[in-house]
Formats: structure tokens, C-alpha cells, sequence
């Protein structure tokens, strides 16, 4: 689905990361980790088109990133969904308007929609907030509701940025829960965290890989975790 | 960019869209930017078009009166003049194209010269040319015909059929008209640079908006038709606004038959009256090109 082959990433002169090669499968559920400024960030991005590899090749969905323009970007989006530690909402707009913004762009009939919008809400546990605006929220209801805009379009894959950065443990648990019941569903996952209680607890869960983004290159953690 | 994508954004401006409405924020100076300059602009259009109107109007009156009236001019010694004007007239009164031929009496001619020597003036005293008016049919006079005739019958005759006064009139007219026409462009253009500035500063101010549709897989005319659709309906409001002040404005000058002087004919009348209600829909087409080429120039630069 997602298949980075040997990239490499620089900016500013500097190398980030080089001979980057890993292949998210369908149904598979991959933690990244690694200390932080070693890329985490800009790896996911690679990812979904936000970015591209200053060498080596990212393919989307099997097309390559570079061919695409940004309207294709925009499509390939839409087959996954992203979930940033910031979140990323529209402040003017509600949270059932926020979770909405995807099938907005897509030209869907939100008021059709509006019974699955409500089962989503009520699954990450966010029905009572239905109508309060992002700043209102608290940092465990907008990852939440982060995820819910992430999966309303039914993406293949989920990327998700740090998800639990700004959250206790309960939440964090919370949360991984939500995306392992999404793995369950057949979704491919892949989390970026530093937090390593966090994949020992979803080894127990699920099955898992874990790639360690360190010294420039990525590697494969064992059971040094 | 491709004719379709055009008419399909055209479409979509029009469209209601509560969805795609709400993805950029409401308020915002631009809103009042957009809103003032429109309205501004749309009430000097409707003054400069008011001005091409009455200037059109005002020539081809003027225009017209001249072109159907000439004057004869007698130059003769005091004792030719009598037969000399006799002469003239009857060769008038043959002429076809002619309606009418009047020799002006002493009180027209003293009357003419008031303006510049007074009431008092004792015309008989001085070496005067006799004038005989000429009031031509629809049709008009061959007037070199005419010419050649009075030259070999009356040779201190000279006609004068306007067209030396004719000529600089209609060409100040259509130096106004020309003058009001650029005047009309310029307010367009500056509409569109302000709606254009305007755009540029809520693209700006709304880059988390963009990078947070784009993150949700919006594409690019889906953006750019949210602000286009905003700014054109902002462009096309102002400006309404803007057209019914510039009317009633209109409307509320002197009425030209009271005073009767030059400036108080710039009104605009009859079916005239409708010309105006164009600058409102010209004034949409102009923030929507604006708009459009704006939001897709900084989408293209933010990819």
C-alpha cells in the first residue's frame, strides 16, 4: 500500500534520514520510534505526499509520488487518513463539522451522512461534544475526534503523528484501543510515538512491527523494547 | 487551466454549498475590504457613466440643433444690401432642402450682440453684415450646390452651414465618451486589484485552513472555489450597494430644465436609467476572475 525504497530526506543542507526502505501491508499495524528531531515526523509524511524524498522512490497506492500532481495528492488522501499530535482542526467550525470535513471536500451530502457521523462520534466516545467548537475541547477529545475525521472516510490506511503526545495514560490506552479495533477492521496502522510503554502495551494486544528511526537509518527493533 | 474547470468553478459560485461556505472563517477585514471598495467603486461607475450618457446626449443635441440650421452672411455696401438680401432669399426659397429662410431684423441682429456691446447698442450706426437663418427639411441641402449659386447671384454672400462648430463638438464628445469609457475601465481594474489584494490577504491569513482541507484530501479547485464563491458574492453585494447609492445620488442632482446650465444635464434619463444595474454583475465578474486568479496562483505556490 505505502512503500518507501531506499529514500532519503535533507534539508537545510543536512541529511535527516537516508536509505529508507519499509512497506506497510494491508491489515498491518506498525509502531515508529525513535528519539525526537530523528524524523518520525517527516518519515509519515513522506507517507502520505506531504513531502517528497530527496532520493529513493515513495509509492502510494503503487503510484510513485513524484508523478503526482497535487490533485492526486488530494485523491491518495483520501485513502488515508492522518492523525497529528496538533490535531489540525478548523477552530470556526464545530466538532461534528470538523469530523465532517472530509466528506465536505468530496462533494458528499453531509446531512445524509448525518446518522453515521453520529455513530462515529458516539464510538470514540465524543457525542456530547457534537456541537462544541475545537478550543473547547480537551486534549484527549480532540485526538479522539482527530481519529474520527481520520476514519470517516473509510481510509485503508492511518497514519497517526505522536496521538497520544498530549494525553494521560488512561487516554492513551483509550485511543490505542480505538486503533486496534481499526487494525481489527482491516485497516493498516501505523504510529509514530516515542512512547515505549505504549508499544509494550499493544504488543500484548496485536500484532505488531516496530521500526526504530535512529543515526539516520531505520531499523528494526527487537526485543531490546 | 482548462475551459471546463472555468465553467465548473462559475457554476459552483453560484451554487449554495452550507459545506463548502463554512470551510473559511466569516469575518475578517478582507470581508470588509472587498464589501467597501466594491460599493465604492460601483457609485463612481455609476457617476462616470452618467457622465458618458449626459455627454452623448449633450453632443448630439448640440449636434443636432447645428446641423439643421445655417447661416448667410451679407457683406455688401449699405446700398447693395436691400437687393443683395432680396436676391439671396429668393434664391433660398428655390432651394430644395430648405424649409425656411428669415432675414434677421435689426432687433435679432442688436439682440445677438447684447452679450458682448450691450442693450444700447445702435446697430444701424455700425457696418454690420445682414444675417438670413436657414432652417433646413430632414433631408438637408446640397450645400455646395447652394454655394455656387448665391456666388454667381450674390457675391457678398457667404454660408455658413455649422460645420466648422459641428466638427470640434463631436470630437469633444467622443473625447469625453473615450474619457469616461477609460474612467470606467480604471474603476474596474481597481476593483480588481483591491478584490485581488483582498484575496491575497485572506489566503494568507487562512493557511491553516488550506494545510488542514489539503491534510483531509481537499483538492485544489474545492479550496479555491471556497473563496472565489465568497469574494464574488461580496464583490456582487458591494457593488449593489454601491449602484443604489450612485442612482439615488444621481436621481437627487438638479433637474436640467430648472437650472439649465451645462452640469445640471448630467442625469441620466429614460431607459438610460438601466444602464447602471449592469455594474453589479460586472463587478462579480471582476472578483471572480480576481479571486480566482489569486487563490489558485497561492495554492500553486503553497504545494
Amino acid at each position: 500500500m505505502i512503500e518507501l525504497d531506499n529514500v532519503a530526506y535533507s534539508y537545510g543542507g543536512g541529511e535527516l534520514f537516508s536509505s529508507v526502505s519499509m512497506s506497510l501491508s494491508p491489515g498491518s499495524f506498525h509502531f515508529l520510534t525513535g528519539p525526537s528531531g530523528a524524523g518520525k515526523t517527516t518519515l509519515l509524511k513522506l507517507c502520505y505526499g506531504e513531502l517528497l524524498p530527496t532520493a529513493g522512490q515513495a509509492r502510494l497506492f503503487g503510484v510513485d509520488a513524484r508523478s503526482m500532481g497535487r490533485d492526486d495528492v488530494a485523491l491518495i488522501r483520501r485513502r488515508i487518513g492522518v492523525v497529528h499530535q496538533d490535531c489540525q482542526f478548523l477552530d470556526h467550525l464545530t466538532l461534528t463539522e470538523n469530523v465532517a470535513l472530509p466528506l465536505s471536500t468530496t462533494g458528499k451530502d453531509v446531512a445524509a451522512e448525518m446518522d453515521n457521523l453520529r455513530d462515529l462520534l458516539g464510538w470514540v466516545g465524543l457525542s456530547q461534544q457534537a456541537g462544541q467548537f475545537p478550543p473547547e475541547l480537551s486534549g484527549g477529545e480532540r485526538q479522539r475526534a482527530a481519529l474520527a475525521r481520520a476514519i470517516i472516510m473509510s481510509p485503508d490506511v492511518i497514519l497517526a503523528d505522536e496521538p497520544t503526545g498530549n494525553v494521560d495514560w488512561d487516554m492513551s490506552q483509550r485511543l490505542l484501543t480505538l486503533l486496534i479495533e481499526l487494525n481489527k477492521m482491516g485497516k493498516t496502522i501505523l504510529i509514530a510515538t516515542h512512547d515505549l510503554n505504549l508499544i509494550r502495551t499493544a504488543k500484548s494486544q496485536v500484532s505488531s512491527r516496530v521500526l526504530r528511526l535512529k543515526d539516520r537509518r531505520l531499523w528494526a527493533a527487537g526485543a531490546d523494547l | 487551466m482548462r475551459p471546463s474547470q472555468v465553467i465548473s468553478d462559475i457554476v459552483q459560485t453560484f451554487r449554495m454549498d452550507p459545506n463548502g461556505d463554512r470551510v473559511v472563517p466569516p469575518t475578517g477585514f478582507t470581508a470588509r475590504l472587498t464589501l467597501f471598495s466594491s460599493a465604492a467603486m460601483a457609485f463612481l461607475a455609476v457617476f462616470a457613466m452618467a457622465l458618458s450618457l449626459a455627454t452623448g446626449r449633450l453632443a448630439d443635441r448640440w449636434s443636432d440643433e447645428l446641423a439643421r440650421t445655417s447661416t448667410l452672411r451679407i457683406s455688401v455696401p449699405e446700398g447693395q444690401m436691400q437687393a443683395q438680401t432680396t436676391a439671396a432669399l429668393r434664391i433660398l426659397e428655390t432651394t430644395e432642402g430648405i424649409a425656411e429662410a428669415r432675414a434677421l431684423t435689426s432687433e435679432d441682429q442688436k439682440a445677438l450682440l447684447a452679450p458682448w456691446f450691450g442693450p444700447d447698442l445702435a446697430v444701424e450706426t455700425l457696418p454690420i453684415p445682414q444675417l438670413i437663418e436657414i432652417v433646413e427639411t430632414d433631408d438637408g441641402y446640397d450645400a455646395e450646390n447652394l454655394r455656387l449659386r448665391l456666388a454667381a447671384e450674390v457675391p457678398g454672400a457667404v454660408l455658413d452651414d455649422h460645420t466648422r462648430w459641428r466638427k470640434p463638438l463631436a470630437q469633444a464628445a467622443a473625447r469625453l465618451r473615450g474619457l469616461a469609457f477609460v474612467s470606467m475601465v480604471l474603476i474596474a481594474l481597481t476593483t480588481g486589484a483591491m478584490i485581488t489584494l483582498a484575496a491575497n490577504a485572506a489566503l494568507s491569513a487562512n493557511t491553516q485552513v488550506i494545510r488542514v482541507l489539503r491534510l483531509v484530501g481537499a483538492q485544489d479547485n474545492f479550496i479555491a472555489r471556497a473563496f472565489i464563491r465568497r469574494f464574488t458574492l461580496r464583490g456582487l453585494f458591494g457593488a449593489a450597494i454601491g449602484t443604489v447609492a450612485g442612482i439615488l445620488a444621481v436621481a437627487l442632482l438638479p433637474k436640467a430644465d430648472t437650472a439649465g446650465g451645462f452640469l445640471t444635464g448630467l442625469g441620466l434619463q429614460g431607459w438610460h436609467w438601466l444602464w447602471p444595474f449592469v455594474i453589479p454583475p460586472l463587478a462579480a465578474i471582476v472578483a471572480f476572475v480576481a479571486t480566482r486568479l489569486a487563490a489558485y496562483r497561492t495554492l500553486k505556490e503553497r504545494s
